[in-house]
């Protein structure tokens, strides 16, 4: 660049006169800088003079580190004047005059090992807090379901078509495709493993089985917590961070019942349906992979799951379709009610819901295993 | 203001901008000249927000040419846009303060993207730009969502201009702010514009604005500019959308405050 920009410093006695020249701007600022930094160190002058004339060009950033060195100088006990102040310069000094550098720095953030027990501290809290919080939102949930009993006439029917259509009627396509290629790879590792000790025709009881139990109703439940649940907490995140539920509010309308009830109700109805669905898929891709890859016709497939299987597995998955759904929904309510101000909380809840959402249903997974057990289903 | 000739910051040409099948603006010429503070109004909707946006660059345009201090923004390389974007600053109807960072980080944001300066001047600045718009130290280290709107209003404009730029870009700053801080906020514009010699392209619908802080005022109305000149030509003008606007019931304080030339001594 063919700007440049100087401190010429001169030293007679006490008296010292510093001129700054060239463009003072926030483009050279950083070349100021280290200038400003140097003349600072001229210590013992009794009277500084700051000669402006050499300035072509001065904007806040120069008027900041002019002021900055005035200020050092002065607090250091030497008397400062300008020469060759013009009013624009003088303006732009005063408008910086009264600024109080005290508060600039940050405040310090505790380090090392205090940092670190603050932050488990404050994790722990949060998750009991968040607890409740769930719990709560259970609680509110079921009330409203319950008042709305004695007055069904006030169920928002449309709402919850809505939302049946979007988490329900459009998530088909996908479910089915997922569920049918696990169940293909089910039967495929099972194929290859099995028939190398002759038992390839046992794939079917462990498809059968697998599939209705446990892998249809889970695969749904993960993508219905990834694909609604994630939408109900942007959602309803979004409608916090807008204040349209506090307008929801002081309409004397309950946020629970207009906004989350009928989302509940839809993720109550979809997600059984959805684990029928991705069940039959799941077993169609094993049952066409024992056939093609595996050799096992059709007809064999079907009278063989006829054996392995009865009604009572393909309840226990459907059983606990209805309980994962309310899992998901309360966790993605309850995360999208807790959205405060920023863009990053409305991401990091809609993370937290996804996360806590897949976790609780695995965790109830197991549950129910052990209920079944121990009952001998 | 004088009548010698006057260095053209912006300046637009046969200006076309549309959505769908709808027109917004038809062939709008304007210009904006060094140092002066032009108030942009219109009615709701006439496309006074989309005419801004269109000359900072975010709506594209169908037709015509905008020059920004003398760049052609229609054919200009991508560092060429940069260079002449930071140099002028836009305060965003709602503030868009970068609500996941704090007061302090928000109007650091474009020094630490285009300067390479150290902390503690960034700090300094930081707090500097704070006080010129009337904010205390402490609000530093808030984040956007404890503030209130006129502390947004004003934080955003700092974040405007934390790069010093040569023009900003106002939409509708005094919207939303009870009169009294709507007062303050134009004399402030009116002092930072003076100390900064920014030039100053406002769109707003406050008539105490246009009237106290505004050298020039542009009207839009069916999709073109239909007058653009001083408060007095404005109230002169027998424009029926004009004689509305600057005679309606509002608008009756306006020939008993001082014109906006003889505000500033």
């Amino acid at each position: 660049m063919a700007h440049t920009v100087a401190l010429h410093t001169a030293k007679a006695g006490g008296r010292l006169q510093l001129a700054p020249a060239g463009s003072w701007t926030a483009e050279y600022a950083h070349l100021v800088e280290p200038l400003v930094d140097a003349a600072a160190r001229h210590a013992g002058a009794d009277e500084v003079v700051f000669d402006l004339r050499g300035l072509e060009r001065l904007d806040t950033f120069g008027a900041w580190l002019i002021e900055r060195m005035e200020r050092a100088f002065g607090t250091a006990g030497a008397r400062t004047s300008f020469v060759g102040m013009t009013d624009d310069y003088q303006a732009l000094i005063d408008e910086l005059r009264p600024v109080e550098t005290k508060a600039a720095r940050p405040p310090a953030r505790p380090s090392g090992p205090a940092r670190a027990l603050a932050l488990i501290g404050a994790a722990m809290v949060e998750m009991a807090s968040s607890v409740v919080m769930l719990v709560n939102m259970l609680g509110n949930v079921v009330v409203v379901a319950g008042t709305l009993l004695t007055r069904p006439q006030t169920f928002r029917l449309t709402s919850t078509i809505h939302h049946l259509e979007r988490v329900g009627w459009r998530a088909v396509p996908i479910v089915l495709l997922i569920t049918f290629l696990i169940g293909a790879i089910i039967a495929q590792q099972g194929i290859f493993h099995f028939s190398r000790f002759g038992a390839g025709v046992f794939v079917v009881d462990m498809v059968g089985v697998l599939v209705l139990r446990e892998i249809g109703v889970l695969i749904v439940c993960i993508m219905v917590a990834g694909r609604s649940g994630s939408a109900y907490t942007a959602e309803l995140g979004t409608m916090k961070m807008r204040e349209e539920i506090d307008a929801l509010r002081t309409m004397g309308l309950d946020p629970v019942e207009v906004l989350i009830l009928p989302r509940m109700v839809a993720l109550l109805i979809a997600v059984p349906v959805l684990t029928f669905l991705g069940s039959m898929s799941a077993l169609y891709g094993g049952g066409l992979v024992a056939w093609l890859y595996g050799g096992i016709a059709p007809e064999v497939f079907l009278s063989r799951l006829k054996e392995a299987i009865s009604i009572d597995h393909f309840l226990v998955g459907l059983t606990k379709a209805p309980f994962m759904a309310l899992v998901i929904g309360i966790v993605a309510c309850n995360e999208g009610m807790r959205v405060q101000g920023s863009a990053q909380s409305l991401g990091s809840q809609t993370t937290a819901s996804v996360v806590k959402a897949i976790f609780l249903v695995i965790v109830m997974d197991g549950v129910f295993a052990i209920v079944f057990a121990t009952l001998g289903i | 203001m004088t009548d010698a000739p006057q260095d053209i910051v912006i300046r637009a040409r046969n200006i076309v901008v549309g959505f769908g099948d709808t027109v917004i603006l038809n062939d709008i010429d304007l210009d904006v000249y060094r140092g002066e503070v032009l108030g942009f109004v219109g009615g709701s909707g006439a496309g006074k927000s989309v005419l801004l946006r269109t000359i900072i660059g975010l709506v594209p345009r169908r037709r015509g040419r905008i020059e920004v201090l003398d760049v052609d923004m229609g054919a200009v390389s991508v560092a060429e846009r940069r260079e002449v974007e930071r140099r002028w600053g836009v305060l965003f109807q709602q503030g868009a303060l970068f609500s996941s960072l704090t007061v302090r980080e928000n109007v650091q944001f474009p020094m630490r993207e285009y300067l390479d300066i150290s902390e503690r001047l960034m700090d300094e600045i930081a707090v500097a730009k704070l006080a010129m718009v009337g904010l205390p130290p402490d609000v530093c280290e808030k984040s956007p969502s404890q503030l209130s709107g006129g502390m947004v209003k004003r934080v955003a404009l700092a974040r405007a201009l934390a790069l010093d730029p040569q023009i900003v870009f106002l939409d509708e700053p005094t919207a939303g702010l009870d009169p009294i801080s709507a007062g303050d906020f134009d004399q402030l514009i009116r002092t930072l514009q003076q100390t900064l010699g920014l030039t100053v392209f406002m769109v707003t619908h406050d008539l105490d604005t246009l009237n106290t802080v505004c050298d020039r005022i542009a009207v839009l109305a069916d999709r073109k500019i239909i007058a653009a000149g001083p408060m007095s030509a404005m109230l002169a003008s027998e424009h029926p959308w004009m004689r509305s606007y600057f005679h309606g019931e509002r608008a009756h304080s306006l020939g008993k405050r001082p014109a906006a030339g003889d505000a500033r001594k």
